[in-house]
């Protein structure tokens, strides 16, 4: 918006500019011809005061009108006619108010080709300029658009980026092997072979393919084993997968954000040790794995639905499966479950 | 000899601080706390020289824990969010190390605060600033402590708060509890279409008010859901009835 207004000022001082020069330049060609000064000035004002008048009416309708460009011919016919209108409007305005003063009228009567060709050349420059103007803003505009709509795109590839490689789970996964290296350095080799392996698994994750459960179950419990070396005897989580339920398939980034999430909400809202629990059931033919975790009843207030920031997962499961009912979550006896439910096609 | 207690929630990371801190003879590690209540009660029993603590922790984090604190040890900040420096500074940390952090870094951090503390070249004050932006965990809950324990109150259980000298007084539907805390930066993290400031010493919760009374001219006093009575300044009374649509 400051933009397009101080586009806008830069247009009016164009007109203003244009018709300051105009007017100074016909005032002298008048006097040329000993018209007094009055009358000039007078002659000058009115004359371009109406070009000027033309010019925005001109505007006004470009505003709401932008001739197709095969229609090259419209904005001529225009010109041509709002010409004749204000040479028209001149002459009998200047005839009404000098009716005593013949030797000027002479002069308008002998100056009024002149005065006509004068007006037209003025009026389409105006028009010109006009036209220019507005394709130029609308170039302008295009351009911010498509500017506007690449910078969205990237940021929502860098959010979901860092999504995947969760630098806050990184960083201090590091900092543990940091600690390990120094006096248990088996431990700590084989929790850079676990990250690595997980990393990769993140880095594999296609938005749009899905993989058998059995995969993704393996890609989590490597995420759970690093997080159990983190945080010690305090987590213990469990894994419970009926055999046939291994084979369905899961869609990447459903089941990792709801895991990361018990585990951050049991770990956070709770002192001492947090169960977590993946179960993963057939019901008909749906897919069903429910997570559970510890919180706190007296300081949490759970929201009903999808709270805890499980929107984007519920967004993900709406995009794939059109559908807002497959993340249900509960709370109970200090228990919070989370159930997405995977339709799985026969 | 040195006094420290290591406030950490990630047993490992507890391991590493204490592994940097034996290049110092001097130091002695009284403690280790995996939560902020631990750190608390350790604090108040060891009275530490100076204490390492991590950020993101069970139930209350690091700077929650702080707030329970009068007077404040010295604090080296260990965490993997770089988020939190400039409020970790504004808090007058001694340093902020992000995880994982070298040996030279921490022994760099160490040492300047050795120096400083035998020759302060001036002495900040000491206790916890609190007009600072509040992450949104702390603006859904107040962390007080009474005397023998550690409460969470949850911002939708406020029913009005009052000032009280340097502290706050926060009336509950549970009770009463106390903070050291100023009004206005209650003011300011508060939601304002929720709480608002009907008097130099009060603040209360919209919802809680069943009725406005006129008792003299000029003077107003808001009744409140469990009785209470609460003075309503002149601002105070134009602001209200601006929140509650009645102007």
């Amino acid at each position: 918006m400051q933009i397009q207004d101080i586009k806008y000022t830069r247009f009016v001082s164009f007109y203003i500019l244009n018709g300051i020069f105009w007017i100074a330049a016909q005032t002298y060609i008048v006097t040329g011809f000993n018209i007094p000064i009055k009358i000039a000035v007078f002659d000058a004002l009115l004359s371009n005061l109406l070009v000027i008048a033309a010019g925005i009416s001109t505007y006004n309708i470009l505003r709401f009108y932008k001739p197709a460009r095969e229609n090259i011919l419209y904005p001529r016919i225009w010109a041509l006619l709002l010409t004749i209108v204000i040479s028209a409007l001149f002459r009998s305005i200047t005839f009404h108010l000098f009716k005593t003063d013949s030797a000027y009228l002479h002069f308008i009567e002998l100056s009024m080709p002149v005065r006509v060709v004068f007006n037209l050349l003025n009026i389409t420059i105006l028009s010109v300029f006009t036209v220019l103007w507005f394709y130029f803003n609308e170039q302008q505009q295009n351009q911010q658009r498509t500017l506007d709509a690449e910078t969205l795109t990237k940021e929502a590839e860098l959010v979901s980026l860092r999504q995947q490689l969760q630098p806050h789970f990184l960083f201090n996964s590091l900092n543990s092997i940091s600690a390990l290296v120094g006096t248990r350095p088996e431990e700590a080799r084989k929790m850079i072979h676990q990250l690595s392996e997980f990393l990769r698994g993140t880095l594999r994750n296609n938005e749009h393919e899905s993989f058998a459960l059995a995969d993704e179950l393996k890609h989590l419990q490597l995420y759970l084993d690093i997080e159990k070396v983190r945080f010690g005897h305090r987590l213990s989580p469990f894994i419970d997968a009926q055999p046939e339920t291994l084979r369905c398939k899961i869609p990447p980034l459903v089941l990792q954000p709801l895991v990361e999430n018990a585990i951050k909400f049991g770990l956070y809202d709770v002192v001492g040790e947090v169960e977590i629990g993946i179960v993963c059931k057939m019901e008909n033919t749906n897919l069903t794995v429910t997570i559970t975790n510890p919180f706190d009843e007296q300081t949490s207030t759970p929201k009903k639905g999808a709270g805890f920031g499980l929107t984007s997962v519920q967004r993900r499961l709406y995009l794939l499966f059109a559908r807002n009912d497959l993340l249900v979550t509960n709370y109970n006896n200090s228990l919070f479950t989370t159930t997405v439910i995977i339709p799985q096609a026969i | 000899m040195i006094k420290c207690v290591i406030i950490d929630d990630e047993p490992l990371a507890r391991l590493v601080v204490r592994e940097y801190l034996g290049a110092f003879k001097e130091v002695d590690v009284l403690q280790e706390c995996g939560d902020g209540f631990e750190g608390v009660k350790a604090i108040m029993q060891h009275k530490p020289d100076i204490i390492f603590l991590d950020i993101q922790m069970p139930k209350i984090n690091g700077f929650e824990m702080l707030e329970l604190l009068d007077p404040v040890p010295d604090v080296i900040f260990t965490t993997a969010f770089d988020e939190y420096a400039i409020k970790a500074f504004d808090n007058n940390a001694i340093d902020y190390l992000l995880k994982p952090f070298s040996k030279d870094r921490f022994e760099k951090a160490f040492e300047k605060w050795l120096t400083n503390r035998v020759n302060p070249k001036e002495n900040p004050s000491k206790t916890f600033m609190d007009n600072r932006v509040r992450n949104q965990d702390e603006n859904s809950r107040i962390v007080v402590k009474t005397h023998n324990q550690i409460r969470i109150i949850p911002i939708h259980e406020i029913i009005y708060l009052e000032a009280y000298d340097d502290y706050v007084k926060i009336h509950t539907g549970d009770g009463l509890f106390v903070k050291k805390r100023t009004m206005s930066s209650f003011e300011q993290g508060l939601n304002p279409q929720e709480f608002v400031r009907v008097h130099r010493s009060f603040m209360i919760k919209l919802d809680q008010i069943t009725r406005i009374e006129q008792p003299e001219k000029d003077s107003h006093v808001a009744l409140l859901k469990n009785g209470s009575r609460v003075p309503l300044s002149k601002t105070g009374y134009a602001k209200l009835k601006v929140s509650l649509g009645m102007k």
